[in-house]
This record gives C-alpha cells, structure tokens and sequence, in this order.
C-alpha cells in the first residue's frame, strides 16, 4: 500500500466519512487515494482552502467528532492557518492534512513550499511532519486520538509528496501510540474536593453558575441543567456556552461579557460565589480582570489544568472533566438559602432585557434575528454567523436551546467563518435546516463557497444582514472616534458613506446598494430575494426555508444601530453602556 | 496574594524528536516568559532529552510556565528542581588576553582559586574552563573582567536532584509551590 492509501484507510478507520479538501501538486496521490475509497469516504470541494478548513470545524462543532480538511502544500497549506488557530482558541477537534514537498527537497526553498510545521506549532494542539511511511498508522491514531481527547484541539499532519507514493508491504494499520507525555483524561476529582465545593455552596448567599464552551464540548449540558434545577443558582453562560442551558429555565441568565446580557453582568459583579465551569475568563468576558467578580470565591473546573489560575486565581482550582464533576454534585448538592438572590435575579432579568427599537419603520437586525428564532423555533435548526455586530445579534435575539447548534469564532472572532461553516454542518446533518446568519462583511470574506453548497448539493441559508458597512468597527467609531469613518464603508469610494459625510442620522440606510448579493448568489446557482419592508420579512424567511436548495435572503438594513448593552475593552460592568 | 520574584530551576524531560526545543522555545517566546538559562542535552534514554530552564517570576509564573510545558505533547515531565535538595551546575569557556610574562601568573593564580583550568595556551591569551554554580561562575567572570576577555561562551544552567527526594514533581493538577 502507498502511504497515501494508508493515510486514506486510517481516515475511514477512524470513522470519518467527510473530508473537504482542495487539491494541488503534492496532495495528487492523496487525492487519488481518495477515489479510490470513494464509497467509504465523501470528498467535498471547497473553493477556497480556508472555506475547507471551516467546513472541517462546522462538521466538527455540530457533531463532536473529527472534522478533516485537507490541503496542498505551500499556499493550499498556509491557507488553512486561520482556521487552524481558530480551532485551537476555541478548543474544536480537526485533522488537517497538506501536502509537503518530497522529503528530499524539504529546506531548499522549492515550489510550493513552507514549514508548515514551523508554522503551526504555536497553533495546533499537536503537529507531524512525516518522514517514513511505516510512522504512517502510528501518527494518524495519534492525530485522531489527541484531537479529540482532553481539551479538543487541532492537529496538523505535514504529508510529504514522497512519503504519499511510499510503497509499504504488511502494515500494521493499529500500531501502539507513544504518547508517554500526553493524558487523555483528567483525574478523577477527589471526594474531599466535592465536599469542600458543597460546603462552600451551602455557606453562599450570592451564588452564579458562569458556565462555557467546555460544558457544551464536554458533553455536560443535561448535567448542568440538573445542576442548576437541583441547587437553584442563577446561571450565565459565556458565547461558547450558548445552548447548554436553554433562555427559558427560571434560572438563565442568559450570557454575560462585553455584549451580553446587563442582568448576567450585574449578577457577576454582586455574587459572593462564582462556579466557572469550562471557562477561561477571556477577556471579552471580564473586562478588568482585576474587577471582576472581585467579591466573590471562584471555583473553577476545567480540564485543562493550565486555565486554573491563568487569568483569574481561584480559590478552588478544579482539574477535571465537567461532566464528571457535575454528575458528583448532582449526588449530593442541596439548595442553598438564596432565595433573596434569587428573586433580585429574576428582577434584574425584568428590568434590563435585550431590547431594540420595535416601531421602527422598517428591518432592524435585531428583529430580523428574533422572527427567524421564532419561525424556526419548532425546527430542526442549526446556526453559524459570522464576526460582528450581527453575530452578538444573533447570539442575543436567537434562541438557543440545545448544545451544538450555534457555532461562532468566538475566540479568534475570523470574518467569514458562517458561510464554510455552515457548509460543514450541513454536510454532518443533511437533513438540518443550517443557516448562515451573516453581515455583507463576513460574507464577502468567503462568499465563493455559494459554490460549493450549490455544486455539492448543501442547502445552506443564508441570512444576510446587510448594512453596507463593517458594522461593529462602525459602531466603535460613532462611539469612541467621533463618528470618522475610517475604511469602514463597503460600497464606492466615490459614495457619501465612504467618508462619512453622509448624514449620520439613527435610521438612515446607505444610499446606493453595493454588491447586489441576489445576482451573485444566482450566478453561483442559487435561490435569492432581497427584501427591505418589514411587512416582507415573515414570508421572506418562510421562502428561504422552503427552497429546495442554497439561499440568500438579503436583507437590507440600517447601519446606525449599535449592540448594547457594551462594556468597553478593559472596562468594569460599572462602564456598561446601556443606551 | 502576589508572590515576590524568585529564581526558580526548571528540569523538562521531553521525547526526542524533532522540533522540540524550537516548539518549547517558542511557545515560552509567544507567552512571553522570560527564561534567563536553557540548556538541553540527552539523557540515559536515547529516546529522551532534558531540558533545564531558570525562569525569574512569582509563583503564578512559575505555574503557567510548568502547566504551559506539560500541555506540550512532547514533554514527559516537568519537575521543580529548586524546590528540592539540587545539584546546579554551569560551565564557562573564556579566554582572557594574557600576553607572555604579563599578568599570566595572576590569571592563574585566579583559575586556581575558582579550580577551573586553564585548557589552551595561545601566543596572547588563554582559554579557561570553570564549572559551578551560577554565581560562582558570575563571579569568576567578575574577577577576570579587569584584564580583557575576548570571548565568552556558557552551556547554561543543568541541575539534578539530590537522591531520595522526588517529591518536588510539577503534577498536572498546579506545582507543590502554591498552595491551591
């Protein structure tokens, strides 16, 4: 077998059925290895390696297993960066694969080639360059078993163009690993700590769950919810927790940070007990570090010990995986005496909502996002979005329910990501209703993927919320920069906007429309509308929904409006913008 | 809470495979840690290195810096060599301009007294080697400065714990130095 055959059977072996990957010199004899597996393996095209590699993290995020992307060497390789240091910060499980110049050539500055490996390190969980085949079977259980394993992360394999056409005989294809310096799993938690934990619940008076992407990677999301309606604790959870606990439990608070939720961050900056579970106490959430929650004991779980401590001391550091710790609570957590706080929660949930302008005579993103929640509400629904004021949108006005189904960069925040995304979604779950709610920015940054959803029969939505500018560096230029529009404007440079000397008046829209979304979106073959009425917005939606294939629906709207609440970068909820 | 900074002797025994030192060099770069001292070599193990850092911060530092390196997939182990009974060793290659009948007999004299060794003879200098801890080797230098060195090279710090005490072992759940 040549090690391209072997590199393709270890993909099957490990059950991936998916990959999305583009082609190029040294990835040939990968590709016809491919073929060669066709009926056990799907290879989508993508038309742009970073789509790919979004897609492999789509696929991921919405199953929980393995995404794989592939890619050539050289530019095919270095494309795939983005998204491999997007799937490291926020903790997704891929195996990307490029093609590397023979061994031979390898340093000698060749067409095509890159140190890939050099590239990656300081991006990826773990990284191979291959040099013989036999270490073939050996790196692949390895990639496959750290990807997944621990604190899920993304691994490169560097494939050099001679060890692809590698002849090997008898291989053995389940080869022991060596990983002496790698654990899998956390350790067990120690009974003494759920005691101590315990102890230190039934002595809080202030109490708040602060619950985030390791609950929902986890698997944990029925455990917390156990955990909040047993002990009663407010709950809030951070971006990448949205759908581990559904906005309707009597406890959400929904979710807290720079856009989120004035009552989640007020209950923060008051409790007297924080339990951080899967979190890392980003600076998107804490604002001053120093400030925040600076009342309160924290206890923080993570299963990446090197959390514990990083941003915030605890005064309980917890090594271990979520899931298992909070089955342990669940034996044995009582209600606490908090009744006070908790109603002083619930009316601080009453008296800031999410809110947004309901009269306005036309489509606001806010209400754009909450109609197509409710329409969808009873549907089998996925979400991905893009980077921007629109993402906050939705992750405010869409309601989230189940873990896994809204899919954000949230560390990394990369434009672009929605579209790619949710092309993978859609790929894992054919018979999902997966849309790409998205601003004219992110979009255009990986709009050629229209073609991919249309060629390899995905039918993506597309949500698209177009204000004709980059809407959140907008927002921080009327708020922090008098207004100066500085590159922020995505029609001509020959347009009022561009310069901004358009009248900044709240509700008015750009004046001349640029690109027209509906003829690209059909020049790629797929369905489109372009609506800008409020009255058209229910029936608009509802013909997305319903075409057969991939959609654009544009939505045109304004592009005065601002997230809030905010809390400014490196500020404290006491600097929270509310209007 | 903060802890005052203190020189603290890092030991990592890591697989030997390639890219390791520049992964672990970098990542202790991007993190922007600061490392006074690394030294690696091989160990009993073909299959093994060992790398010793001196890393100057609180103790929050010191535990990033050791939980940092055990997430790295090539790093075995990670101990904390200065909480324990050690063993630190440097070596030094200098030479010193020390033209014939000048100050040669008082550079010796020196050499003697640090019990390093004079290791080549050139028509204007000598070459020295010194072993010791890192303020003994400092010193020497110190010592020496006054009648020109003309090159200087240092291994870096290498350390070892003293047999019968392995409690200092850096685990995953946080260094034996902070309490948790």
């Amino acid at each position: 077998m040549t090690g391209a055959d072997i590199l393709v059977k270890s993909l099957v072996e490990h059950g991936v059925e998916v990959l999305f990957a583009y082609p190029g010199g040294c990835s040939m004899p990968m590709h016809q290895a491919l073929t060669r597996f066709g009926d056990s393996i799907r290879t989508i095209l993508p038309r742009h390696e970073q789509g790919g590699a979004f897609a492999a993290q789509g696929y991921a995020r919405a199953t929980g297993k393995v995404g794989v992307a592939m890619a050539t060497s050289g530019p095919g390789a270095t494309n795939l960066v983005t998204a491999i240091a997007d799937a490291k910060l926020d903790s997704v499980p891929i195996v990307c694969i490029t093609g590397q110049v023979p061994t031979k050539a390898i340093g000698s500055d060749a067409f095509q080639e890159t140190p890939m490996a050099e590239i990656c390190r300081g991006i990826t969980k773990h990284h191979y360059l291959v040099t013989k085949v036999s270490d073939l079977p050996r790196i692949m259980k390895e990639a496959f078993h750290i990807a997944a394993t621990g604190r899920p992360g993304p691994v490169l394999i560097d494939m050099p163009k001679d060890v692809q056409l590698g002849d090997l005989a008898d291989i053995d294809m389940d080869p022991p690993m060596c990983l002496p310096g790698y654990e899998a799993s956390a350790p067990a938690i120690p009974s003494e700590t759920i005691r101590q934990i315990t102890a230190a619940i039934k002595l809080a008076r202030r109490p708040v769950i602060y619950a985030g992407g390791g609950v929902v990677l986890g698997g944990a999301s029925e455990e917390l919810r156990e955990f909040i309606t047993k002990s009663g604790i407010p709950t809030v959870t951070t971006l990448m927790g949205l759908g581990a606990v559904p906005p309707e439990h009597e406890h959400s608070l929904d979710w807290l940070g720079m856009h989120g939720a004035a009552y989640a961050n007020y209950a923060v900056r008051d409790c007297d007990l924080l339990i951080a579970l899967g979190v890392r106490f980003d600076d998107r959430v804490t604002g001053k570090v120093e400030a925040f929650a600076k009342d309160a004991k924290i206890i923080h779980v993570d299963i990446d010990g090197s959390e514990l401590n990083k941003n915030k001391e605890a005064h309980i550091p917890v090594r271990g995986d979520v899931k298992q710790f909070l089955t342990e609570m669940n034996k044995v957590v009582q209600k606490p005496e908090i009744s006070d706080w908790q109603k002083h929660c619930v009316a601080l949930k009453a008296k800031h909502p999410f809110s947004y302008d309901e009269n306005f005579d036309g489509i606001l993103q806010q209400h754009a996002i909450k109609t197509l929640s409710d329409i969808t509400a009873d549907m089998d629904t996925q979400i991905t979005v893009g980077v921007g004021q629109h993402q906050m949108w939705a992750a405010q006005f869409y309601k989230f329910r189940k873990p896994r189904t809204w899919h954000s960069s949230s560390g990394l925040g990369t434009m672009g990501f929605g579209l790619p995304a949710a092309m993978g979604v859609q790929a894992a779950l054919p018979n999902s209703l997966v849309i790409d709610i998205d601003g004219d920015g992110s979009f255009q940054m990986n709009v050629q993927e229209l073609a991919t959803c249309f060629c390899e029969e995905l039918p993506v939505k597309v949500f698209l919320l177009n204000n004709q500018h980059l809407g959140m560096v907008v927002q921080w230029e009327d708020r922090f920069m008098d207004g100066n529009r500085a590159h922020t404007y995505l029609g001509p440079i020959s347009h009022n906007e561009a310069s901004g000397k358009s009248k900044v008046d709240r509700f008015k829209y750009a004046e001349t429309r640029y690109p027209d979304f509906v003829k690209i979106a059909q020049g790629y073959g797929c369905g489109a509308a372009s609506i800008k009425k409020k009255g058209d917005l229910e029936g608009a939606i509802r013909e997305m929904i319903e075409h057969k294939g991939p959609y654009v629906l544009d939505v045109e709207v304004p592009y005065q409006e601002h997230v809030l609440p905010m809390i400014p970068g490196g500020k404290t909820v006491e600097d929270m913008i509310l209007k | 809470m903060s802890s005052p900074n203190q020189r603290h002797v890092l030991s990592a025994l890591v697989q030997n495979v390639p890219g390791v030192l520049a992964h672990i060099s970098g990542m202790l770069a991007s993190r922007g840690f600061n490392i006074d001292s690394l030294a690696v070599g091989e160990t009993e193990n073909p299959a093994l290195s060992r790398m010793t850092f001196v890393v100057v911060g609180d103790d929050r530092v010191l535990e990033q810096v050791g939980k940092q390196l055990e997430k790295i997939v090539t790093v075995v182990e990670v101990l904390d060599v200065s909480s324990q009974d050690y063993v630190e060793r440097d070596l030094l290659l200098l030479k010193v301009a020390a033209a014939p009948g000048g100050k040669r007999a008082e550079i010796r004299e020196l050499v003697d007294i640090f019990r390093g060794k004079i290791v080549d003879v050139g028509p204007e200098e000598v070459m020295i080697e010194i072993s010791g801890r890192e303020n003994k080797v400092q010193a020497f230098i110190e010592r020496v400065r006054p009648y020109g060195i003309t090159e200087l090279v240092r291994t870096g710090r290498i350390a070892m714990v003293r047999s019968e005490d392995m409690s200092g072992k850096v685990n995953s759940g946080g260094i034996k130095a902070v309490s948790a």
